[in-house]
C-alpha cells in the first residue's frame, strides 16, 4: 500500500481527511488546555473562542479591584491610577482587547489557575488548583508516584521472572499453563473487586496502599505475554555459552535475559505505569481517607465539591493529571507504539 | 520436555510461581469466594447467610438489574460495531504514505492514554448543555440551516444541539459518541496488522484489475480478520466493565438512562452493602463475557481468516 504512486487528488484527499481526523482527535485536549487559561467569565462566552484573551472589562475590573485594595491600605500608587484610566478609555473606545500587554494579562490568568495569587500583602486574592483548601493535588500527586513506583517496579520484576519460566526453561506442563495464563485475562475486575475488598479487610490493608501495589507483585498475564514474546527471539546459543560458564537459569536471567530485554522491560513499565495512573476503580474501593487518594480520585473529588467548579479550574486540574502521561508519550512514543502494535499481532 | 521430578521442572515451576501464588489469592480466591458469597445475604459488616438460589431468582424480577443490562447492551451494539469500523478508516488513512505521518498517528493514539476521569472532566465540558463547545458548534450550524430555509423559503428546521448528558435520550448517545475518541489503541494494532499484509497480495490483486474498494474487502479484510476479532473480543470484555466515566459524568442518570451493569455491581457491594447480590451479579457477569467471547468465535469462524503456517 505504501510508495504507491497515487493521482494528486487522490493524495490531497488522504491529506484532507487526515488534517480533518487529526484535529478532531486533538481538539478535546486542545480545548482542556485552552479552556484552563482563560478566566471564568471567557468560559461562558458565546460563541465560544479557542483561545484565551485579554478581554478588557476585565482587566479593567481587576484593575479597579487592585486600586480598592490598595487605597485601602493607603498605597494606592499613580501607576495603579494610570492604568484604571487607560483601561476605562480603550473601554470607552470600544475595544474588546487589552492593548499593548495583553500577554502579561494572559499570564497572569494562567498563574491565577494554577497557583493562585496573593497580594502584595502576602494576602490570598483567590485560590489555584494547587492551592485549593480542601483538594490537596500536590499531595495526591506523591501518593500516585508513590504506588505507581512500588507497583511498576513489582510488575516488571515478577512478570520478567514468571515469562523467564514460560519462554527458557523446557518442562511438561508449561504449554498449558501458558494458555491458562492468557485466559485470565478474560476475568474482569469487578467480578473480583468485591470479594478483594474483603480479603484486604481481613488483613487491615483497607485504607493503605497495599491493595494497590501488592498483587502487582505477582506479574500480571499480559505483561507475561509481553516479555514471553520478547525472550523468544533471544537466541538459545547465549544460554548455552552462560550455561558451559556455570551459570545456572538465575544467572543466566540476570546476566544475559534482562540485559538483552531492557526495551521490553521499558515497555511493560510504561504500560504498568500508565494503568495505575488511571486507575480509578481500585483506589475508590480500597482508599478510605481523602489523605490518601490519588490523582484519579482526587480530580473526582475537586468536581464533585460543593458548589459547582468552574470550568477554567476544572480543566486546569484535569491539564494536571494528564499532563504527566502526555509527556511521557512524547518522550517514550516509540516504545509505546511498538508496544501497542504487538499486543494485538501474535497468536 | 522435562518430566515431573527432575530439576529442569523444579526450576520451571519455581520461574512461574508467583503467578501461581498471585493467581491463588487475587483471582481464583476471590472468585470461588463470590461464588460462596453469590448463595448468601451477606450484608458486609455481618457474617454472610445461606439463601439458596435466592439472589439469582431476585434478578430476574428486578428492573434496575435488566434497565443495566439493557443499558451496556446498548452502549456495547452501537459502540463496538461504530467504534471498529471507525478504527479501521483511521487506521487505513494512518497507513498512508504521508508526510508528517507520525504526528497523525500520536494525535489519534494520545487521547486513548488520557486517564478515564480526565476523560470524563473533558468530555462533560464538551457536552455541557449551555456552554459547551459541541452545543456550540452544533448552533451554528443549526442558525445557517434556519438562514438557508429563509433564504428559499421553507420552514426552519431549528435543528440546536440538545442538552446531551442531562437528557434521557440522548445522555446514552454522549457516552458512545465520547467512547470514539479512544479508539487510538485499537487503531495502532490495525495500524500494525495493514503492515504485515504481504505487499505481493495487493500486486496479485493489481493484476486481477481490483479497484481499491474489493481489494480492501477481498485481500485486506480477511488478512487482518483475526486482529479484527481479537480487538472485538477485548472490546466486548471492556463494554461489560465500564463505570468510571458514566459513575463521573452522570451518576447513571438521568433517571438510570446511562447505568452500566458494572455500576449497579457496585452499588450493590458497596453502597447498599448487599455483596451477596452483587456477587451473583459478578457471576452473571462473568458467564455473559465467557458465553459472549465464545459465541464471537462461533459467528466469526466462516469470517475469520487465519494464514496457514
Amino acid at each position: 500500500m505504501r510508495g504507491r504512486s497515487r493521482h494528486p487528488v487522490a493524495r490531497a484527499c488522504v491529506y484532507v481527511a487526515l488534517i480533518g481526523v487529526a484535529t478532531l482527535f486533538a481538539l478535546p485536549l486542545l480545548w482542556m488546555v485552552t479552556t484552563s487559561f482563560k478566566a471564568e467569565t471567557q468560559t461562558m462566552a458565546d460563541p465560544p473562542s479557542l483561545l484565551p484573551r485579554a478581554d478588557v472589562l476585565l482587566a479593567l475590573e481587576r484593575a479597579e479591584a487592585d486600586l480598592r485594595r490598595a487605597e485601602a491600605g493607603g498605597q494606592a500608587t499613580p501607576e495603579l491610577r494610570a492604568r484604571v484610566a487607560a483601561l476605562e478609555q480603550a473601554r470607552d473606545a470600544g475595544e474588546a482587547v487589552v492593548p499593548g500587554d495583553g500577554l502579561a494579562m494572559i499570564a497572569g490568568q494562567i498563574g491565577a489557575n494554577y497557583v493562585g495569587e496573593v497580594a502584595g500583602s502576602g494576602a490570598v486574592i483567590s485560590r489555584g488548583v494547587l492551592t485549593d483548601p480542601v483538594v490537596d493535588f500536590p499531595l495526591y500527586f506523591r501518593n500516585t508516584l508513590v504506588v505507581a513506583l512500588l507497583a511498576v517496579s513489582g510488575m516488571v520484576l515478577s512478570s520478567a521472572v514468571v515469562a523467564y519460566g514460560f519462554a527458557r526453561i523446557r518442562w511438561r506442563g508449561r504449554g498449558l499453563l501458558f494458555v491458562f495464563v492468557l485466559s485470565t485475562m478474560m476475568i474482569p475486575f469487578p467480578v473480583l473487586m468485591g470479594p478483594m475488598f474483603i480479603i484486604f479487610r481481613e488483613l487491615g490493608w483497607i485504607g493503605t496502599f497495599r491493595p494497590l501495589w501488592v498483587p502487582a507483585f505477582f506479574g500480571g498475564a499480559f505483561n507475561i505475554f509481553l516479555l514471553r514474546q520478547f525472550y523468544m527471539t533471544i537466541p538459545r546459543e547465549l544460554d548455552e555459552a552462560a550455561r558451559i560458564d556455570g551459570c545456572g537459569h538465575w544467572g543466566i536471567f540476570w546476566r544475559i535475559i534482562i540485559p538483552l530485554s531492557r526495551p521490553a522491560l521499558a515497555v511493560v513499565a510504561l504500560f504498568h505505569f500508565i494503568f495505575v495512573w488511571n486507575d480509578f476503580l481500585g483506589p475508590l474501593i480500597f482508599l478510605n481517607h481523602r489523605d490518601q487518594f490519588t490523582l484519579a480520585l482526587g480530580l473526582q473529588l475537586y468536581q464533585s465539591q460543593a458548589g459547582a467548579v468552574p470550568w477554567n479550574l476544572l480543566m486546569a486540574a484535569s491539564t494536571l493529571v494528564v499532563a504527566p502521561v502526555v509527556i511521557l508519550f512524547v518522550l517514550t512514543q516509540r516504545a509505546f507504539v511498538e508496544g501497542v502494535a504487538t499486543t494485538g499481532l501474535k497468536d | 520436555m522435562s518430566r515431573p521430578g527432575t530439576n529442569e521442572w523444579r526450576a520451571g515451576l519455581a520461574f512461574v510461581s508467583p503467578w501461581i501464588v498471585g493467581f491463588g489469592a487475587f483471582m481464583a480466591a476471590p472468585i470461588l469466594m463470590s461464588l460462596y458469597y453469590s448463595f448468601t445475604d451477606y450484608p458486609i459488616l455481618e457474617p454472610p447467610v445461606w439463601i439458596g438460589l435466592d439472589n439469582y431468582a431476585r434478578m430476574f424480577t428486578d428492573p434496575v438489574f435488566w434497565t443495566t443490562m439493557v443499558n451496556t447492551s446498548i452502549y456495547a451494539l452501537f459502540a463496538i460495531p461504530v467504534g471498529t469500523a471507525l478504527a479501521l478508516v483511521v487506521a487505513w488513512l494512518l497507513s498512508q504514505d504521508v508526510r508528517g505521518q507520525v504526528f497523525f498517528r500520536s494525535a489519534v493514539f494520545l487521547p486513548s492514554l488520557v486517564p478515564l476521569v480526565a476523560s470524563a472532566m473533558i468530555w462533560l465540558w464538551l457536552f455541557n448543555g449551555e456552554l459547551g463547545l459541541i452545543n456550540a458548534v452544533l448552533d451554528q450550524i443549526g442558525g445557517a440551516l434556519d438562514g438557508a430555509a429563509r433564504l428559499v423559503g421553507l420552514a426552519e428546521p431549528g435543528l440546536r444541539g440538545p442538552n446531551w448528558l442531562g437528557s434521557k435520550a440522548w445522555a446514552m448517545p454522549a457516552l458512545i459518541i465520547m467512547s470514539f475518541w479512544s479508539i487510538g489503541q485499537a487503531v495502532v494494532i490495525y495500524i500494525a496488522a495493514l503492515q504485515d499484509v504481504p505487499a505481493t497480495l495487493y500486486e496479485a490483486a493489481d493484476l486481477d484489475g481490483m479497484g481499491p474498494v474489493t481489494r480492501f474487502v477481498h485481500v485486506t479484510m480477511p488478512m487482518i480478520s483475526p486482529v479484527i476479532l481479537f480487538n472485538v473480543i477485548m472490546a466486548i470484555i471492556a463494554a461489560w466493565q465500564v463505570f468510571a466515566v458514566p459513575y463521573i459524568m452522570t451518576t447513571g442518570g438521568p433517571d438510570r438512562a446511562t447505568y452500566f451493569y458494572t455500576m449497579y455491581l457496585y452499588d450493590n457491594a458497596f453502597r447498599y452493602q448487599q455483596m451477596g447480590y452483587a456477587s451473583a451479579m459478578a457471576w452473571v457477569q462473568l458467564l455473559i463475557i465467557l458465553s459472549l467471547t465464545g459465541l464471537t468465535f462461533v459467528v466469526s469462524r466462516r469470517l475469520v481468516h487465519y494464514r496457514a503456517g
